[in-house]
């Protein structure tokens, strides 16, 4: 921690301080030779929707597991850099341990227990919690999901959509401060992702989770979302407010699916390599 | 046809199929949880069984005290053989960690022998009477009680897994470690208690056994019948567990009035269950009751 405060400038000492967490020039290593984060900062100040943007195998799944710990489930490590959240390091913690301190992960392609009903999977999501606010949570949860409370077999037969509710539910059982969302929108009809977006804005906006949410679906993130950073090959190249982002050339001709010019990679423009702050 | 006789083995085969069902269950609470098939699961009926015995003849303690020491013991040895054999095993190649078990059933074995002795040890007396009579059957008090605490723990586990914290946490891992860990689980203490569980209701059945037949390592040898019960019920199902249990012990007691009355081969009782193995392993691979996959439509 005070090696890299020594390092950052006073100014940006001072900005981070408002932050909820802070992601620190991380390099992640998976199976000891196989690089994949290249050194990515970012900020998530409190109560912020925040979303990552790139496309696929640019890192931002493995950006989310190294903040959430999970990384370490997958025998990659987080090499060099700190994750810091309420101005503490949590690099090293176990990834129980960080759920513990309010950073839940809706991982992947939703990941409900198939075989446990509704009930069951949200019960499940309050596990690190003690007190008896359980019940009056899951009447919460069913507020925000109404379809969810109809459910009653198991969770494994459920729509694509429902599953995905049942996934957000399950993470707001934990009264988690930050959630972490890897592309909430996958597999589901656009009907269905303008819906689920509109959940996470609300549990945003009402309940104050901040939120940081990786999509392949730019143009719905960019809506919700407060700011955004754009990801490529394991590194961040560009970052700015939502509004920013969506009124850029580049990022409407690679992302929002506008232009047509031949331009294939952000790294080729010299413009968005992103300035080196943690070094 | 001596249908007495018939109905006395089936109703012996129930009662020691639910023991077989009780012991499966805790085979398959380990394989659920860790993918793990735990050889040295007939030592814990054995250790169970010693160590009750133990207690009983050397501090003359009330029957129930010596069995509540016994399980505290047996929660304890599974917890310390989770922590320092089997923990440091994780990540390890699961066929490692198989191996282990295998290894550890030798060294219990070694052990028990080494500590007790190789020869029978009648338990001390429990109950007054040899046998009671239910609807003109003679049934042995001990199994009577092994009945109704089998009954009693079967309840327990489906109560356990349905509504308690921490057997929620075990069906999750058992679903996905990485899903489990992501919602704060620590697979490490799941992973624990699941032997802790294992080794405590294993011994419970081992002391039942004992009294029955008395205290030697052929005990361990109920670990091996256990086998044809789980395959057959499913690997990974409680409930097949206990059916595939049922359906081995009365399997047995069938074998063995089909043998006595007809066949005089004289060891049908100990192969039946086996051949049972075979047959159901061709025609059912994952079992009656393992699991396929949710395919949703």
């Amino acid at each position: 921690m005070s090696e890299a405060a020594a390092k950052t400038e006073p100014a940006e000492n001072a900005e981070t301080a408002e932050n909820l967490l802070t992601v620190n020039n991380i390099e992640v290593v998976y199976d000891e030779v196989i690089l994949v984060l290249r050194g990515v900062s970012l900020d998530v100040p409190k109560g912020a929707l925040v979303t990552l943007l790139g496309a696929n195998g640019a890192g931002k799944s493995t950006t989310l597991k190294a903040i959430s710990g999970l990384l370490k489930t997958e025998d990659g490590e987080v090499t060099r850099g700190d994750v810091i959240f309420k101005g503490n390091k949590i690099n090293h913690l176990a990834p129980e341990a960080i759920v513990r301190r309010g950073i839940f992960q809706v991982m992947e392609g939703r990941r409900i227990v198939e075989d446990m009903t509704v009930i069951e999977n949200l019960r499940l999501g309050a596990y690190t919690r003690k007190d008896k606010g359980v019940k009056d949570d899951m009447e919460m949860v069913f507020t925000y999901f109404p379809r969810l409370k109809e459910r009653t077999g198991l969770a494994g037969y459920l729509s694509g959509g429902e599953q995905q509710m049942l996934a957000i539910g399950r993470a707001l059982m934990a009264r988690p401060v930050m959630m972490l969302l890897d592309e909430p929108s996958m597999g589901l009809s656009p009907l269905l992702v303008g819906e689920v977006f509109e959940i996470i804005r609300r549990l945003n906006r009402d309940l104050g989770i901040t939120m940081l949410l990786v999509e392949q679906n730019a143009r719905m993130a960019l809506k919700a979302a407060d700011y955004g950073y754009i990801m490529e090959s394991g590194k961040i190249v560009l970052d700015g407010t939502a509004q920013e982002l969506s009124d850029n050339e580049d990022v409407k001709e690679f992302y929002l699916g506008g232009g047509g010019e031949e331009r294939k990679s952000f790294k080729n423009l010299k413009s968005y390599k992103r300035r080196k702050r943690w070094i | 046809m001596n249908f007495e006789l018939l109905l006395q083995l089936v109703i012996n085969g129930l009662i020691i199929g639910t023991l077989y069902g009780v012991v499966g269950m805790c085979f398959v609470l380990i394989y659920k949880a860790s993918q793990i098939v735990n050889f040295a699961q007939g030592e814990f009926l054995l250790i169970g069984a010693w160590v009750c015995w133990w207690i009983l003849t050397q501090f003359h303690l009330p029957f129930y005290a010596g069995f509540l020491l016994t399980l505290l013991f047996m929660m304890v040895f599974g917890i310390l053989l989770q922590v320092l054999v089997l923990r440091p095993m994780i990540g390890e190649p699961i066929i490692s960690v198989i191996m282990v078990t295998i290894g550890l059933s030798i060294f219990f074995q070694a052990i028990m022998n080494w500590m007790f002795g190789v020869f029978v040890q009648p338990f001390p007396p429990i109950f007054e009477t040899k046998s009671v009579d239910i609807f003109g059957l003679n049934v042995q008090p001990a199994y009577l009680m092994s009945l109704v605490i089998s009954i009693i723990i079967m309840g327990g586990f489906a109560w356990f897994f349905k509504y308690s914290r921490m057997g929620l946490a075990m069906r999750a891992t058992a679903f996905n470690q990485q899903v489990a860990q992501s919602l704060g689980i620590s697979i490490k203490q799941v992973f624990a208690a699941s032997w802790a569980i294992s080794a405590m209701v294993s011994a419970l059945a081992g002391v039942v056994v004992g009294m029955v037949n008395g205290v030697s390592s052929a005990l361990s040898f109920f670990g091996i019948k256990v086998f044809p019960a789980v395959i057959l019920g499913g690997l990974d199902s409680v409930i097949g567990a206990v059916v595939g249990g049922l359906i081995i012990g009365v399997l047995e007691n069938v074998a063995e009035y089909v043998d006595g009355q007809w066949l005089n081969v004289g060891n049908l009782y100990t192969i039946a269950p086996f051949y049972v193995l075979v047959i159901i392993l061709m025609i059912r691979p994952y079992g009656l009751f393992g699991t396929e996959e949710i395919e949703r439509v």
